[in-house]
């Protein structure tokens, strides 16, 4: 693996290297102003292309795929290292043959994007070692590909009958093993999952994950729909990160339309963005404790919690900070005694969570539990493209607030981005830790130096795409919108951190004690909602 | 250890008082839109609507809360004034079910075990559900359970608009169940399937697949508003209404 410094391509650089590479094969083109690359592909140099970004340490963040009357675009778009833009490798397919060569065995965090998109799409791509049933489940009838533009979303199919009686395929064959299943109904009160762990005892082995129990076609049922109804799925598809999404959809918008948010509005958004953080890392830090049975720890992250929430209702009327954003600003407005108020609560919150922090540190029976579970090598981060906290305490600093600046960050010179090296669930907390309190900081320095003026321009619409990203509190995510002509949202693709981290989930959920595997899934603190949309 | 137990007994007691006297903190409900007199511009106010929740009853804006999912367009912008409505106490009886099966009276009253079930919330409403649980809200004091299993379960609380795929778990779940039971419906999504349902993917809430006793509106309903439907399912409150009656312009409940 080679380190990321000394084999960047910067983007000045990466047309001419591109078209020296693979002359004849690919067209490149430049927009600086908006600091992309454009390099439309041939099917066959694209596995060599993609392969050569991401090892060039670009981070791969979604594809997107367009179904057209003439034929198929695929878009495979890469992030840079800070300051070096957006890559966009597109292709074109014939209609009546879509297939494409896998790009999964060079690029491995788009393993899970090319599986989901030959179940929903019904494209082949050559060379995947595992396609096959992934998002729909067995009893979804055969053929059916619901992402396809001739599929009714408003229909119901009918399912078949599922197959009640279970048979493990175990890999593990040893004397003794067995398969335990987990879920989709487990524990007191978790998100709908379906876990299989491999063990021979007390030790698993592995663990085979089952997602989208909570698949709702989000993509599918915004196709056709009005931009104001596609926010509320923006918003509403993942509640504890509703802030995020439905910002990234709004800037999306806002991008195709060329509305020009004022600068208040920018600042307000960092300042909800941070304030969602900041609930979330408290949030994620109570259902660590609780994994661990600390019953005490776990009350005063809880307190917190609600603490939170309730500030985020006093001051914006709802304790989700739904129905904030519009294209173009915010709905709501903040007075200055309220900003304060805000930072003022958030100051606090953040000491008493350093006060919780040097009690956790200290406390043996906790750290048995914490240190040295569920490592996730910085190679292994790297490989599968992980996002946010995660990737962060595996020491893949990677922070789309500083690579890729949206809203007010750019103007917010003093964060850094926090990272551990460790890569096990100790510096998965530590980094919750730290980033909430840089949340407080930065909604104390943005309430400090907000500037005036109105919170909401008007937002053109017009027909186009544009790709809208931020830093989630789970890390990266990007929204992909295409408006047509009439106003109508007619492709949206949605890539969360929560799809992009369990993909790598099995990396930490190897060779384990059955008792550390809550602890293991509570310092990932994925969410379900938000990964099966 | 001990450095625990003094720093839990130094916090205090945070639990709220409710049922025995209203909460009054701010920030505990998003609180939702009444009834409100009607004018020229009534239109224009229920066009912006993007769930359908809001209707003309004669000169009067009527608000059906199984759709509403407060997202404030009614409120916030151009001819708003909506009245609205704070409270908590949003717990309802499903219309179709008569009374005396709605209620748990008797030994349930204060022994109440519930099994949640995400038939695929977007994790507000589970969010919420997980505060009755901690100290704010408590409700263990209530003599209300979660319990992992259903097979120990009374109560069935159900979040989400049921996706197609959940439709089998939660029919095994409220199969394994042991009679007398009951079902609670949490959140708009999962009375009328909110903003995902009905479509190829999801249900119209989870009435579709198992028969449900009372009802909690709210996108998501705070913590006190389940609480409040736990209440009402062992026949210790009232319930409320799932339709705004009249101007209720600053009206403040409870």
């Amino acid at each position: 693996m080679t380190s990321p410094s000394n084999n960047m391509v910067v983007l000045s650089d990466l047309p001419e290297v591109a078209r020296s590479r693979w002359s004849g094969k690919v067209t490149v083109s430049v927009d600086e102003g908006k600091r992309l690359v454009l390099v439309d592909c041939q099917p066959a140099a694209l596995p060599e292309v993609c392969g050569w970004l991401f090892s060039s340490s670009y981070g791969f963040a979604t594809v997107v795929i367009q179904e057209e009357t003439a034929g198929w675009s695929l878009r495979y778009i890469f992030y840079g290292p800070q300051g070096s833009g957006l890559v966009h490798v597109t292709v074109g397919l014939p209609k009546d043959q879509p297939v494409v060569p896998s790009i999964s065995l060079q690029v491995h965090a788009a393993d899970w994007h090319e599986r989901e998109a030959e179940d929903l799409f019904g494209l082949t791509f050559e060379g995947h070692p595992k396609l096959g049933d992934f998002v729909l489940h067995e009893e979804w009838p055969e053929g059916v590909n619901p992402m396809r533009l001739s599929f009714d979303s408003s229909r119901r199919y009918p399912h078949r009958e599922p197959d009640t009686v279970w048979r493990p395929s175990p890999i593990v064959q040893s004397p003794g093993a067995f398969m335990m299943p987990i879920g989709p109904v487990y524990s007191d009160q978790s998100e709908s999952a379906h876990f299989l762990l491999e063990t021979v005892g007390e030790d698993v082995i592995r663990t085979i994950l089952h997602l989208f129990y909570k698949y709702r076609g989000v993509e599918k049922i915004a196709e056709g729909s009005s931009v104001d109804r596609v926010l509320l799925l923006a918003e509403r598809f993942s509640g504890t990160s509703a802030f995020a999404h439905s910002l990234a959809f709004c800037q999306a918008v806002e991008e195709i339309g060329g509305a020009v948010v004022p600068p208040r509005a920018q600042a307000l958004r960092v300042l909800f963005a941070e304030l969602e953080r900041l609930r979330h890392h408290v949030a994620a830090i109570g259902g660590i404790c609780n994994s661990t049975a600390l019953a005490v720890a776990t009350s005063q992250a809880s307190i917190l919690e609600e603490e939170l929430l309730r500030l985020a209702g006093a001051a914006t009327g709802h304790r989700y900070l739904f129905g904030l954003n519009l294209p173009g600003g915010l709905s709501l407005d903040l007075g200055g005694e309220e900003c304060r108020r805000i930072a003022q609560s958030a100051q606090t919150i953040a000491g008493r969570l350093r006060e919780l922090y040097e009690m956790l540190r200290f406390t043996n029976s906790f750290l048995d539990r914490v240190e040295e579970v569920g490592i996730v090598t910085r190679e292994a981060a790297t490989a599968y493209g992980l996002v946010g906290p995660v990737a962060r305490a595996s020491g893949l600093v990677r922070d789309i607030r500083k690579t890729l600046p949206y809203a007010f960050y750019d103007r917010l010179p003093s964060f850094s981005v926090p990272s551990e090296e460790d890569g096990d669930g100790w510096a998965r907390l530590r980094i919750l830790f730290q980033e909430a309190k840089q949340s407080a900081h930065i909604i104390h320095e943005v309430s400090s130096s907000l500037p005036e003026g109105p919170v909401c321009a008007p937002a053109p619409l017009r027909g186009g795409s544009a790709l809208g990203w931020v830093e989630a509190p789970r890390g990266a995510a990007f929204h992909w919108v295409s408006v047509g002509e009439s106003g109508h949202v007619t492709c949206y693709r949605v890539t969360t951190p929560s799809f992009t981290n369990w993909h790598g989930f099995h990396l930490a959920a190897e060779e384990f004690a059955f008792q550390d595997f809550p602890i293991i899934l509570a310092t990932f603190g994925l969410s379900n909602a938000e990964s099966d949309r | 250890m001990t450095k625990w137990i003094w720093r839990g007994i130094r916090t205090g007691i945070k639990t709220t008082s409710y049922p025995l006297s209203p909460e009054l903190a701010s920030g505990v409900s998003p609180g939702r839109p009444g009834g409100h007199q009607g004018g020229d511009k009534s239109r224009l106010v229920i066009e912006r609507c993007p769930t359908g929740a809001l209707h003309l009853t004669g000169d009067q804006i009527g608000v059906d809360y199984r759709r509403c999912v407060h997202c404030f367009r009614c409120q916030r912008g151009a001819h708003s004034g909506i009245g609205w409505q704070t409270g908590y106490e949003w717990g309802s009886r499903e219309e179709a079910r008569d009374d005396d099966r709605a209620t748990l009276g008797g030994a349930f009253q204060r022994s109440l075990h519930i099994r949640v079930v995400d038939c695929g919330a977007c994790g507000a409403c589970l969010s919420e559900i997980e505060q009755t649980n901690k100290p704010y809200y408590n409700m263990h004091r209530l003599g209300f359970f979660i319990t992992p299993t259903p097979r120990t379960a009374d109560v069935l609380l159900l979040a989400g608009p049921l996706t197609e795929h959940m439709r089998h778990p939660l029919s095994s779940a409220y199969n394994a169940m042991p009679t007398p039971k009951r079902v609670i419906a949490v959140g708009t999504c999962a009375l009328s399937g909110g903003p995902f349902g009905p479509s190829f993917a999801s249900n119209a809430g989870v009435t579709e697949a198992v028969p449900v006793d009372v009802v909690v509106p709210g996108c998501p309903p705070p913590p006190l508003a389940i609480i409040h439907a736990m209440l009402l399912l062992v026949g210790r409150a009232a319930p409320s209404s799932l339709h705004s009656v009249g101007p209720t312009e600053g009206r403040v409940t409870p």
